[in-house]
Parts: C-alpha cells; structure tokens; sequence
C-alpha cells in the first residue's frame, strides 16, 4: 500500500496535508471535463475509486485470475483465497463475529431482494405487517411491496418529521404485527442519520426483524453490526471506493442457515441428482453462479484503504465539510436546504434555489466541472411528501475540500444570476 | 480560475427562461379531442396536453406541466408553432424542427428534456386523429 495505510496526522479528522495526499491516489480527480477541474460531489451515487483498488483489480486479471473454489491448481488457489480473504477483510470492517454471515451479492439493491424473496416469502403471511420508513430508497421499497402484494401483507411507513428526521412517536403501534422493520441507517436525500440501534432493538421486542440499508452508512461512518443488534444489513461496494458490481449482504448466521436459497445453479449446490438437489452451507448457498471475483478483490482493497484511515476520521471529516456547506449554503438568498442538522446528518446536502429547477441548475454547475446529482434520488414519494419535483444534491468524501464547496457556491451564484433571481 | 462561463447565457437564453415563467397556452382545455400526459420517470418532468380539432386543424391546444426550463420551455413553444396547424402539419413536426427552434445546444443528458413535449404532442395527435 502505497499512501494513506499510515495516516501523517493522529488527528481524528482530515489535515488538508492528509487531504492532498488522498487526493493523489484519485486519479480521475486530474480530469478536466469542460476544460474545469473535476468537482465531484456525487459520492452518495457512487464515490471514484483510488489507485489501490484499481490496480489490486488489475493485478488480479494479470497474475492469478482464474475461476474460484475446486480449482486444483496453483492460480485457482490464489484467486480462492483473495476472494476468501476479502470476505474476511469486510466481515472485520462491520464487526460481524463470522465472515460466512457476508454475502456477496451484485449491490444493496440485490441484497434486499434476496432478504424479502428468501427470508420474505417463508415468514410474511396474510395480514402481516412489513415496516417500512418514508426515507426509504426505491431499492428497500420496491422489493417490499411486490412481497406485500404477493403475501397480502400490509405496508406501513414511520412518517418523517418537517426537518426530515424518522417522528418515532408512533412507532410502537406501527410495529404491532410487523415481521420485517426495514430502514435505512442514513438517508441517501436528506442526509439525515437514523438512530439503527435504537430502531433495530424496538423492531426486535416488537418481535420483528431489522433490516438495514447501509448503502450511505458503511462508506461514511464507523458500522458495528454488533452494536447494531440487527439482523440484516447491505451495502454497496462502488459507493465506498470499490468497484461496481459488487455489493454485501450481512445477515445474522441462524438467520441465513434457515433460509432457502434465492439464485440458483451451479456453486450453491451439495448434491445433485437429476431431479432434485441439496444446497451448500452459507455463505455459498447464496452465491449461484461465478461470482465477481475481481471485483471481491477490489472491495478488499477499498476497505484497506478505507481502514488505513480510519472510518471515525472520514467521518468526523465529513460532518466538517457538511458543517461548511450547510453554513455557507444556508446563507445564500433563496436557497432551501432539506434535511436536519448539523448533527443529526451527514455529508449529504439536498436543495432548491428559487424557482430553478434542479436539472437547470445541474447543467449549470456541469459547465463549471462541478458533478452533483438532480432528480429525485430513487426517492420519488419522498420528494411527493417535500412538495418539489426534484431536489439538487451535493455529497462530499474524503477527497473533497472546502475550497470545493466555495465553488459549489460560486456555481450557485452563477445559476441565480443566469435566472435574474437575486 | 473558474470565470469561464462562457456557453452558459447559449444555454438558457432569454426567451427559454420566459416560456419557462410564462407559459404560453398553459392549462386544460373542456371536452378535448385528445388528452395525453407523459413523464421522464428519470427526472420527473411530467407533461400534458389537450387538444381540440376542427375540420383536421388544431384548434386549440393547452398543456399543463412540470420540470426544468428546458422540458416547459419546449412544451411552451410547441403548443404556440401548432395552434391553428392542420393535423398532417403537425404530426409532421421532427425532433430536430424542437430543437431548431429552442435555438440552443442541447447535451446528451437533456435531450430527453427537450423532446419530452414532442412525444407527448405525438401521442395525442394519434389519439385525436388514429388514421392519420
């Protein structure tokens, strides 16, 4: 590992000294689009990736791919074992006590299908209640309500508060008859962080279980499934310097040992005959197919890279870069920010600028060489429940600065200016 | 550094900004012939339009929608080139006669934005009228 494993500063945020150097392992950060230098702040969609994930993906492909497990030969092994020890490498990055409770799976989105098609489809029945909140994303949505429809079950939502926080005054009637509370630990539009240990312990005496979507927590903020005491949690690997493609289920293991499989074929199995088949033991039951191997690699990298700074720095940096924007943000004219504050969120910063919209005002700050995300975040009844057809919204990383963020505003500025709104 | 924003007035011209603001033939219209309404699911830009024929000509036409500059813009202007145009005059009306118009470059990512009045257009002009 070349920079970044041994931090210069022992503060508990980022130097700009150690800032700069992050910056040197991006190399898309040289980029100029429009003949600007690139601003990324659309980290929340999926962050870039550094030089030490690209290349363990790239050494792989070179020096050792080959298809992994009953493989007896030399590379085969080399390949088993990488992928093997990436598993290891996230099952310590969240805390789990056992790697065989990680899953790779393609993202979150596959994750949370596999917990309502597998563990779903054997305990909701008619009338049962799934638990949902109105910050979820499409993807711990969707799956919910085609299991709902299927089982006749009964959806309900933990409504938000004005300033974008989960009102959890209702929650112990909500939860009555709940089999599933599914939520999200931090929300990808507001930025706002939930309480997850407090959700997933209320969801358990409910006689529930907890599933988190962790897609914004797992990159930006130190995650313990043991402390959280939940039962299932996914993440994303390209939303925290990994590749695409990639993705982790957690599950709590006599959870996913009862469970039947989701995908099926060739690598999930025990012993087949032609009419019938017994399935592997977790992790693999749930792994059909090749697996993204170079990929497992590159998340390994990723959550090196990430360790090697320490998730309590990124995130206390993080929370600074918010604090900036949201000060010099919230003291622009006719800027609406969404979401609480500052120290009930993250670095996820939604808003409106008079009546522009914010595809308008996208195209605007694209000309600058600023990336942010505008349209509604996989989160269409939630912008419904805000009253705006679409949000703009900057999301910072590790790699950001606050020298950034004043271009954001500058950019901001540029747009009113075009749009005569003072 | 970044004092360059030259492409950007190009972008968002004047008269984009005021079919934007002001509408032109905004609303809905009693006992239409044809009434369509259509989203970008990507974005959320939602358009509709109504339209009332006479004799194979366009009578009157009121749309209704949401979105960006770009998307009501376009809607806006539309519905003002196809007001008393005969049916077969209209369905004729191409993508690239939209973004003559508009006057304006248009990027991959907001082509979408441009045509999505056009699409709709087409679609109730084949209601009102699905022979032609």
């Amino acid at each position: 590992m070349k920079v970044a494993s041994k931090p210069a500063s022992v503060s508990q945020s980022l130097t700009p000294h150690d800032v700069a150097r992050i910056r040197a392992n991006f190399p898309i950060l040289g980029e100029r689009p429009h003949g600007k230098p690139l601003v990324f702040l659309d980290s929340a969609a999926s962050s870039q990736k550094p030089v030490q994930v690209i290349e363990a993906m790239d050494d792989y492909y070179r020096r050792y791919h080959a298809n992994i497990h009953r493989g007896i030969y030399h590379i085969s092994e080399l390949a088993t074992e990488a992928y093997e020890e990436a598993r290891s490498k996230v099952a310590r990055f969240i805390g789990s006590p056992c790697a065989a409770e990680c899953i790779f799976v393609r993202n979150a989105t596959e994750g949370l299908n596999l917990v309502a098609y597998a563990w779903g489809r054997q305990h909701v029945g008619r009338g049962d209640v799934i638990l949902l909140t109105e910050m979820e994303h499409h993807s711990n949505l969707v799956p919910w309500q085609i299991l709902a429809q299927e089982r006749e079950a009964t959806l309900r939502f933990v409504p938000i508060t004005k300033d974008g926080q989960l009102d959890l005054r209702s929650l112990d009637r909500l939860l009555a008859g709940a089999k599933i509370f599914a939520f999200t630990a931090v929300s990808n539009t507001l930025g706002t962080i939930n309480p997850v240990t407090e959700l997933a312990a209320r969801a358990k005496s409910a006689g529930a279980v907890s599933v988190v979507d962790a897609c914004q927590a797992v990159p930006r903020m130190p995650v313990d499934v043991t402390q959280w005491q939940c039962d299932f949690m996914a993440f994303s690997s390209h939303k925290m310097l990994g590749p695409t493609g990639i993705g982790v289920l957690w599950g709590r293991k006599e959870l996913l040992d009862s469970m039947p499989p989701f995908l099926t074929g060739g690598g999930m199995i025990n012993v087949v005959e032609y009419e019938r088949s017994t399935y592997a033991d977790v992790p693999a039951r749930f792994e059909a197919g090749t697996p993204a191997i170079a990929e497992a690699v590159g998340l390994g990298a990723a959550v090196d890279y990430l360790q090697g700074i320490g998730m309590e720095r990124v995130h206390n940096y993080e929370h600074e870069l918010a604090q900036i924007a949201l000060d010099k943000l919230g003291a622009l004219s006719n800027v609406t920010i969404y979401g609480p504050g500052i120290e009930h969120r993250t670095g996820v910063i939604s808003l409106t600028v008079g009546d522009i919209h914010a595809h308008d005002l996208a195209s605007i700050l694209d000309r600058l060489g600023i990336c942010v995300r505008a349209g509604h975040h996989c989160n269409q009844p939630l912008m419904e429940k805000l009253g705006v057809p679409a949000t703009t919204r900057a999301s910072f990383y590790i790699y950001n600065t606050p020298e950034e963020i004043d271009l954001l505003v500058r950019g901001i500025e540029e747009a009113k200016r075009i749009f005569k709104i003072a | 550094m970044q004092d360059d924003f030259s492409g950007m007035e190009e972008l968002y011209r004047d008269f984009i900004l005021d079919h934007y603001r002001n509408p032109r033939n905004a609303g809905t219209l009693e006992g239409a012939d044809a009434t369509y309404e259509d989203n970008n699911p990507l974005c959320g830009d939602r358009i509709r339009m109504d339209l009332k024929l006479r004799d194979g000509v366009i009578e009157d036409i009121k749309f209704k929608g949401r979105g960006c500059a770009i998307s009501q813009a376009s809607a806006s202007l539309l519905t003002e080139v196809v007001k008393g145009k005969t049916v077969a005059e209209a369905a004729r009306i191409g993508k690239e006669d939209v973004l003559e118009n508009l006057g304006i470059q248009i990027s991959a990512a907001r082509l979408k934005c441009a045509l999505l009045g056009l699409k709709v257009l087409k679609e109730a002009l084949s209601l009102a009228a699905p022979d032609l």
